[in-house]
């Protein structure tokens, strides 16, 4: 079957069972907007080709499918680049496909052209400038593959007009075969078995969990590990929704925004046990301090990720699902001593319910003031247990982090790495076009929620009803914290001085807004919201210098949290 | 410390920006780096030498296996191996330094292959130490422009590196 390469690309799209697309046409990939309205691929047109690619992504996170996003040449395809970025630090699977000027002009300063494969280079797992329509079908194979396994990660396939037009052989390989990309899936028996011999030694096990669990649905055999050896388990930003927060073993975040205990927890360990996690700053606080007493077990299915910024005692390299059943089968090996191990954490737990009840992640309440805390709160309680969580980057996100309790898997869709403001509401967009009866919401801060604020658009245009928090201070809250806690309350740039009115920009888009001014009004409007048809904008006037506390100064080690503001 | 790397990667457009931009983007130095196709032509044979401690060059050693152009990643450090770097260097040859010149040359088994009244060009082969000691020997001569190639590598005996 001869067509030409924008078909293909269609055709491909459709083999790959890819049903939904975020995009923005434009003058190189217009013949690919023309085939598309005889494809069966739902499109979605954002305003912003950056909101595009967070929404491919948010759709993968909800998902675990890969997402896909489509841009024009030049100022569409570096649009992109802030969410390939988001995507690339996640480890979340996107194809991205950037149009590009005719082959013949590539390097004429041509028209909306710009060198999209050099510039990401550094943030995409692979990228592809597909120069001959014959290498098309293979390319698009190659991509989704790389893309989705191993550690997953963006690839961006750049296709010249001309390619597009030009016409081929299309035949969809069902293999791909790459000799210099064989990602490790099975965890090594003997390093699994020396695994197995660490944590029965264990007094003082912690349990840390990122975003691997996550990508690999291993949430089941966390469950299962975790209460076999009966470890307290702290997770990351990304690992957040992989372990319920409200079991008796949680210990909620660790890092800079953790809880206390789950700080002191990893301080005092004797065994820690990272699982799909990479030791981000964010999370180690100062090195020399981190786990200090504990021999550490790293298992990533990435080996740039073990070693790279702590000691390990023992990698393990491999599909976190597999190596965590592997452990688990082994124990079930040894249940007496599995038994004696537990029988001997006693203390541990006794140590660590003092931490828990010393400092407790708390906040003050008040009667007169909307506090964030309490909007979180009120959200988990007024919401489905399965309902998606996205959250822009500040402190929104950390009383996100802090005071929602997540309880189902894939719930929880932030960006952690890159730390992208902007990137909550297009992720929630979506998450939602992918789940069209849960509920999705997206936690925003009214800093943040500008960055994208555009996307309501797109909201309002699909009946994509995607409720929207924004918790409201006129302040880009975090840089303001720190100017208040580190540069002597020097708030140099951090007021948003002009009050937006949010209620009425949702109208100004065909969607509902809402706002509380007082903590007494907080639920009704959530229930308002929830009852309501379509996207709503809640906005709450929250206490304008709340802190997110407790906190680890940057630089300072874990077990030097600085506890009240 | 200094570490010799060859690294096999798909002879395709784009390899040697990605290996490049590993090392720069991560701060890891090159010392030098050469490449060229090997007998299969679909692959490409890079030589680089960088230096860093344990720890940075168990990344680098990782990093580049990362990329997914990358076949194989051989760090020689350790190994007995053959290691060769070419230089042509372009020196001031007059009346009274002309015969040195020569001399010089010879001992180190270099070859002239250009030849003007003011001036010689030397070949000269060997480890990067040899290839720096005639360049020291031929400075005051009058160095006019220097070109090295950076070293090569293979391992010595029988046992071949290949794709695969």
């Amino acid at each position: 079957m001869k067509l030409t390469g924008s078909k293909i690309l269609l055709e491909s799209f459709v083999k790959e069972g890819v049903d939904t697309i975020f995009g923005y046409p434009g003058g190189t990939v217009i013949n690919i907007y023309d085939d598309l309205m005889d494809y069966p691929i739902k499109h979605i047109l954002t305003r912003h080709e950056q909101a595009a690619v967070h929404a491919a992504d948010g759709y993968a996170r909800a998902t675990g499918k890969v997402g896909v996003a489509i841009a024009t040449s030049g100022p569409g395809a570096t649009n992109t680049i802030t969410g390939i970025a988001t995507a690339y630090m996640d480890s979340i699977p996107l194809v991205v496909i950037t149009g590009q000027v005719p082959t013949p002009l590539i390097g004429n300063d041509a028209f909306q052209e710009a060198d999209i494969i050099g510039i990401t280079r550094p943030i995409t797992k692979h990228n592809y400038l597909v120069k001959d329509v014959k290498d098309l079908a293979l390319t698009i194979k190659k991509a989704f593959f790389i893309a989705r396994t191993g550690r997953p990660g963006p690839v961006v396939i750049d296709l010249p007009k001309d390619v597009q037009l030009a016409s081929t052989n299309y035949e969809y390989p069902d293999k791909v075969e790459l000799r210099g990309y064989k990602p490790t899936y099975s965890g090594n028996a003997r390093m699994v078995e020396k695994a197995t011999k660490m944590i029965l030694a264990a007094k003082r096990p912690v349990i840390y969990v990122g975003g691997g669990a996550s990508l690999t649905d291993a949430h089941q055999e966390l469950l299962e590990l975790a209460e076999k050896i009966n470890a307290p388990v702290t997770t990351t930003l990304m690992g957040m929704a992989s372990f319920p927060k409200t079991h008796r073993l949680s210990l909620g975040m660790l890092g800079m925004h953790g809880t206390y205990y789950a700080n002191m927890a990893v301080t005092n360990a004797d065994v820690l046990i990272a699982l799909g996690a990479r030791f981000d700053d964010r999370v180690t606080g100062k090195i020399a301090t981190f786990a200090p007493h504990a021999k550490i077990i790293h298992v990533d299915i990435d080996p740039t990720s073990i070693k790279k910024n702590v000691r390990v005692d023992l990698p393990i390299v491999g599909d976190l699902k597999d190596v965590l059943r592997k452990i688990v089968k082994s124990l079930d090996g040894v249940q007496d001593e599995v038994n004696e191990m537990v029988a001997g954490l006693q203390a541990w737990h006794e140590e660590i319910t003092g931490w828990r009840k010393d400092q407790p992640m708390t906040y003050k309440t008040s009667a007169q003031e909307i506090k964030p805390q309490f909007v979180i709160e009120k959200l988990r309680e007024l919401s489905n247990d399965d309902a998606i969580i996205t959250t822009e980057v500040g402190q929104h996100q950390m009383w996100t982090a802090q005071f929602f309790d997540f309880l189902k898997p894939r719930t929880f869709l932030s960006s952690g790495g890159l730390g992208t403001m902007g990137f909550g509401l297009p992720a929630a967009l979506g998450a939602q076009a992918a789940f069209p009866n849960r509920q999705v919401i997206d936690v925003s801060g009214d800093g943040s929620f500008q960055m994208n604020s555009q996307e309501l658009a797109t909201l309002v245009q699909y009946r994509l009803p995607v409720k929207i928090v924004i918790l409201n201070n006129n302040f880009l809250g975090m840089v303001r914290q720190w100017q208040q806690l580190f540069f002597d309350k020097r708030y140099s740039q951090t007021c948003l001085e002009l009050p937006i009115d949010f209620t009425k920009l949702a109208e100004a888009y065909g969607a509902t807004g809402l706002r509380a001014t007082k903590p007494e009004e907080v639920a009704d409007v959530i229930k308002t919201a929830f009852a309501t048809d379509g996207p709503v904008i809640m906005e709450f006037k929250i206490s304008r210098e709340e802190n997110v506390m407790p906190m680890v100064p940057a630089g300072a080690g874990l077990n030097e949290m600085v506890l009240a503001s | 410390m200094r570490h010799t790397i060859s690294v096999l990667v798909e002879n395709e457009f784009g390899v040697l920006t990605r290996v490049a931009g590993l090392f720069s983007g991560r701060g890891f130095n090159i010392e030098s780096l050469s490449v060229a196709p090997t007998l299969d032509p679909t692959i490409s044979r890079m030589t680089i030498v960088t230096s860093g401690d344990d720890q940075i060059l168990e990344q680098i050693n990782k990093q580049l296996n990362k990329l997914i152009d990358t076949i194989k990643v051989i760090d020689f450090t350790g190994e007995d191996y053959v290691e060769r770097e070419m230089a042509l260097i372009k020196v001031t040859a007059e009346d009274d330094t002309r015969a040195e010149i020569l001399r010089i040359c010879d001992i180190f088994r270099g070859k002239v292959v250009d030849v003007t009244p003011k001036c010689y060009t030397v070949e000269v082969t060997g480890s990067p130490a040899k290839v720096s000691a005639i360049v020291d020997l031929l400075r005051p001569m009058g160095i006019k422009e220097l070109v090295r190639t950076g070293p090569v590598v293979l391992g010595r005996g029988p046992k071949a590196w290949k794709a695969g």
